[in-house]
């Protein structure tokens, strides 16, 4: 706890006096930089200062086994020219390094017009989240406290419960972009994760279960509602239904999807084959069907970034515009793609603030924030009762897809038979997988009870991770190829 | 792109010396001993490189990438804390220690924490030839890049759109000190060009890769062959088609069977073993692989992917087997976690180094006639493996198998079954070894697994 920000107030503020003050970079040196950035062929360059502390706390076994804290800084220099882009960062955000690393992203273009630098001026949005420094919102001791009565009510619930491992992490990320336009913007970033893990074991057989959950807060999310206790008792109940699991069936079924988490299931089969850069590149599976029937008319499918204290919701994105509520389905029609700053552009349409990077050290392109399909008018006991013999899954691990194929998987953790309109027995994790640009065309009911999930998603593309939120209601889709054993 | 001339350093050139290093991890140490630790442990790293992409013969991005991080871990008694920067300024190091100190105030007094034994430390440093720096300009990244993709490109007409091609050279170094008095200095180099093509027909689009790595450009696959393959991977796609849901004989290829072996090590992992979290527990000393399966770890192979003379705690690497005659011989450990099973460190920590199958006699066409009829398995999705039950089920795509020979190609499936099942069943390993990576195996032939499909 050596050093924690105290620093209150207009996050550009907090920013300017973070990046800027320190070395003495002004308007002036800023413009020195653009002016070395904005050579003959570039169309567009930006800054991207970012400082992250980060720490993680690791319970195992009853003991606080392992502690750390990371802190980072650095600056991203990109050039945009055409369809190129240019990167280059230090860790060191002083003027000479700055110049240096203009030059080296800058060559990226070397023929074609003279880029114009615009005069500086602040945008931004309203924040969406506080500016209490996560790291600093509890003390060590009630950190490790926190930890320890979440391993308390993990192995409360049943003494089958044999290892409980509960993570807290928090970070505090402080951003500024200045680009050629004259674009100045910073967002200060809370994020807080607590995660469990459990195995429960009941004569030789061992099965594991997990719960967490997570906001763009401070640790006092977790004490709200006794948020972080539920993620324990949930975690050792997903472990004990585990363990009366059987075999999951092999083949084509009708699978019930529950609310929440299952949205997963929205950002592989159609999340990211509407990036724009696939679709500008033309290969998504989704390329050149704007406006085409895409799903049933029962689904209607938005990226929202502005839900506040989200995971995944920003208030500006990493290229400083305000993020946004964009509809990417409505009533089963495709209207909409996610756009970052260059693939905005050479589409000829506006961005949708969904330019996001890992850090200053990758370049930014389009991500999702929080995707999540509307409610609908089906009653979800409706939806199980209209089902003969099929699978009803709550839970997932993770997803993929093939953009260019459009076929997705994703791996159900928790899952039921449903026989004869009715849920019954647990089956074991199975994968699921589908062809992402008629799936949704499967989709016959759809429930009035959205949830959004727990606030654990992480997205990874190109290597590049990024805190994503998902959400759904309960969605009948009548069609999936389920992998199981039992055939 | 070739008209101005040179635009960046050539990698390399710019790291700063190990010697600068050494100075930072003994600042490290000795902040943590002036605090004070009982003991302590710091890694210093800076990487540099260069990458480009290119597609439809444009640059898409050039990327100069400069990396660099300390870690420092201190112990009080038995009490650990941990922090990292990537700050390298004599004060940010300082406060890294502090932050690791103030910790290790919370965590818990466990007897398996610290050091790895001061007598298991490296004494001999043999060069592994990993240190092959490319004197790479962006401008000549770019032409191997274009020269790369026009291949695929050229390779078949159906070669209806490119993802592109990539180019990297990487240079780093390492150090790596602790309180026994330890240090070890690593420098080493990766470089690698891939290529990512869509074939189309009709409606639909195919997407498949290919690439190449090594630690010396020398070693790289020629840059055409590379584009080339990449197109005949994905044209070989179109058409895929589902197939009925039916237990069948599966063929993992070089690059799908890699991860069949991930998943042994993760069981075998210590971690995973003192949590009992692992479907092997218990499990050294027994058959767990028919007869015929021998894995080898060899860290010190000359210019290796995976090679390393000490492990993240400096402990000596040794050739070792892992399974020998179908019988697991020995876990994956480090010192915390070989200590929490009354075992010691294999030279473990931060992973295996170099693992490879010994392979069989038959070649990939050899092992599509044993398998008759069945699945070729080229790549693998989602993360359907539980190593706690080892319970397995992921989505797949490869290729139809009748009478011996490649009949069609297969998407949207799933495979499925039991890890030790799986392992149990493994009729043969090719000898056409994938040796690009850390993990080296040919194909691996499982005699029946769950395919579902329509």
């Amino acid at each position: 706890m050596s050093k924690s920000a105290t620093a209150v107030g207009d996050p550009l503020e907090r920013a300017r006096a973070e990046f800027l003050a320190p070395a003495e970079l002004g308007e002036s040196e800023l413009n020195h930089v653009f002016a070395r950035l904005m050579r003959p062929g570039v169309d567009f360059a930006d800054l991207y200062f970012q400082s992250t502390r980060h720490e993680v706390w690791m319970l195992e076994d009853g003991q606080i086994r392992e502690g750390s804290r990371n802190i980072d800084r650095g600056v991203g220099v990109r050039a945009v020219s055409g369809e190129k882009s240019g990167l280059a960062y230090s860790d060191d955000i002083v003027l000479p390094a700055l110049l240096e690393a203009s030059g080296a992203a800058g060559a990226v273009a070397r023929m074609g017009r003279q880029g114009q630098v615009g005069a500086i001026r602040s945008g931004g949005a309203p924040p969406l989240y506080g500016d209490e420094d996560p790291l600093a919102s509890m003390t060590s001791d009630r950190k490790v406290d926190l930890l320890r009565s979440v391993d308390a009510v993990a192995r409360g619930v049943d003494p089958r419960v044999e290892q409980v491992i509960v993570t807290l992490a928090g970070v505090q990320e402080t951003v500024l972009v200045a680009d050629a336009d004259g674009r100045l913007a910073a967002d200060v970033r809370p994020l807080v994760r607590l995660n469990v893990s459990v195995i429960a074991a009941d004569g030789g057989r061992r099965e594991t279960g997990s719960a967490g959950g997570g906001a763009r807060q401070s640790y006092g999310f977790f004490l709200e509602h006794n948020r972080a206790l539920d993620y324990g008792r949930e975690a050792a109940r997903r472990a004990l239904i585990n363990l009366e699991a059987r075999e999951a069936p092999a083949g084509t079924l009708p699978v019930v999807l529950g609310p929440g988490w299952p949205g997963v299931l929205l950002h592989e089969a159609v999340g990211h084959g509407l990036e724009g850069d696939f679709n500008r590149k033309g290969t998504s599976a989704f390329a050149g069907r704007m406006g085409e029937r895409v799903a049933s008319p029962l689904c209607t499918v938005v990226d929202d970034g502005t839900l506040p204290g989200r995971r995944g919701s920003l208030t500006i994105d990493d290229e400083g515009e305000a993020t946004q509520y964009t509809p990417l389905i409505e009533n089963g029609v495709l209207t909409g793609y996610m756009q970052d700053a260059l693939n905005a552009r050479l589409m000829g349409v506006g961005r949708t603030g969904n330019g996001r990077r890992e850090s200053f050290a990758h370049l930014p392109m389009p991500r999702m924030t929080n995707t999540y399909m509307l409610a609908g008018p089906h009653d979800p006991r409706e939806i199980i009762e209209s089902v003969e013999y099929g699978l009803y899954a709550v839970n997932f691990g993770g997803g993929q897809v093939d953009i260019t194929s459009g076929k997705f998987v994703f791996s159900a953790s928790e899952a039921y038979l449903i026989e004869n309109g009715k849920v019954t027995a647990p089956v074991k994790g199975a994968t699921l997988v589908g062809n992402g640009p008629d799936v949704l065309t499967r989709v016959s009911m759809v429930g009035n009870d959205l949830e959004l999930d727990s606030g654990i998603g992480v997205c990874g593309k190109d290597g590049q991770s990024v805190p994503v939120g998902v959400g759904q209601p309960t969605l009948k889709v009548d069609a999936m190829t389920v992998g199981g054993t039992q055939s | 792109m070739s008209s101005a001339g040179s635009v960046a350093a050539p990698v390399g050139h710019a790291l700063p010396a190990v010697v600068d290093l050494e100075r930072l991890a003994s600042l490290a140490l000795d902040t943590a001993r002036a605090a004070g630790a009982d003991a302590a442990e710091a890694g210093v790293s800076v990487d540099r490189g260069l990458s480009v992409n290119v597609r439809k013969g444009e640059v898409d991005t050039l990327e100069h990438h400069r990396d660099r991080g300390l870690a420092v871990t201190v112990y009080f008694g038995r009490c650990k804390g941990s922090a990292s920067t990537g700050d390298f300024s004599e004060a940010a190091v300082r406060d890294a220690v502090e932050s690791a100190c103030a910790i290790a105030r919370y965590t818990s007094d466990d007897p398996a924490h610290g050091l790895a034994d001061s007598e298991l430390m490296a004494r001999d440093f043999p060069d592994l030839d990993l240190d092959h720096p490319w004197p790479l300009e962006a401008d000549d990244a770019i032409e191997l890049a274009r020269e790369c993709e026009a291949a695929a490109v050229e390779a078949d007409s159906r070669i209806t759109n490119i993802e592109g091609s990539g180019v990297s050279a990487q240079r780093g170094l390492r150090v790596y000190a602790n309180s026994h008095g330890f240090v070890g200095r690593v420098a080493a180099t990766s470089h690698g060009i891939n290529c990512v093509a869509v074939a189309g027909e009709r409606d639909t689009m195919q997407r498949d890769y290919w690439y190449t790595v090594a630690r010396s450009p020398d070693d790289l696959e020629d840059v055409q062959a590379v584009g080339q393959r990449a197109a005949r991977r994905a044209v070989a796609r179109l058409g895929a088609r589902r197939v009925a849901t039916e237990r069948v004989p599966v063929l993992f290829d070089p690059q799908t069977a890699r991860s069949m072996i991930g998943h042994l090590v993760g069981a075998v992992r210590g971690s995973a073993l003192y949590r009992q979290a692992s479907f092997l527990l218990d499990a050294a000393g027994r058959r767990i692989f028919p007869e015929w399966m021998e894995v080898v770890e060899r860290p010190r192979l000359a210019r290796g992917m995976g090679s390393a003379v000490f492990d993240a705690e400096g402990v000596a690497t040794r050739e070792s087997p892992l399974v020998a005659g179908g019988v697991l011989q020995r876990y994956i450990l480090d010192s915390y976690s070989a200590r929490r099973l009354g075992l010691q460190t294999t030279g473990n920590a931060g992973g295996v180094h170099n693992l490879q199958v010994t392979p069989g006699d038959d070649d990939f066409d050899a092992l599509l006639r044993r398998m008759g009829r069945g699945l070729v398995v080229t790549e693998l999705m989602g993360q359907g493996v539980n190593l706690v039950t080892g319970d397995y089920s992921r989505g797949a795509a490869g290729f139809w198998v009748e009478d011996g020979g490649i009949a069609y190609p297969v998407q949207e499936v799933t495979v499925a079954g039991s890890l030790p099942d799986i392992f149990d069943r493994l009729v043969a390993a090719g000898c056409d070894v994938d040796r690009r990576g850390n993990i080296q195996t040919g194909s691996l032939l499982v005699d029946g697994m769950t395919v579902a499909g329509e």
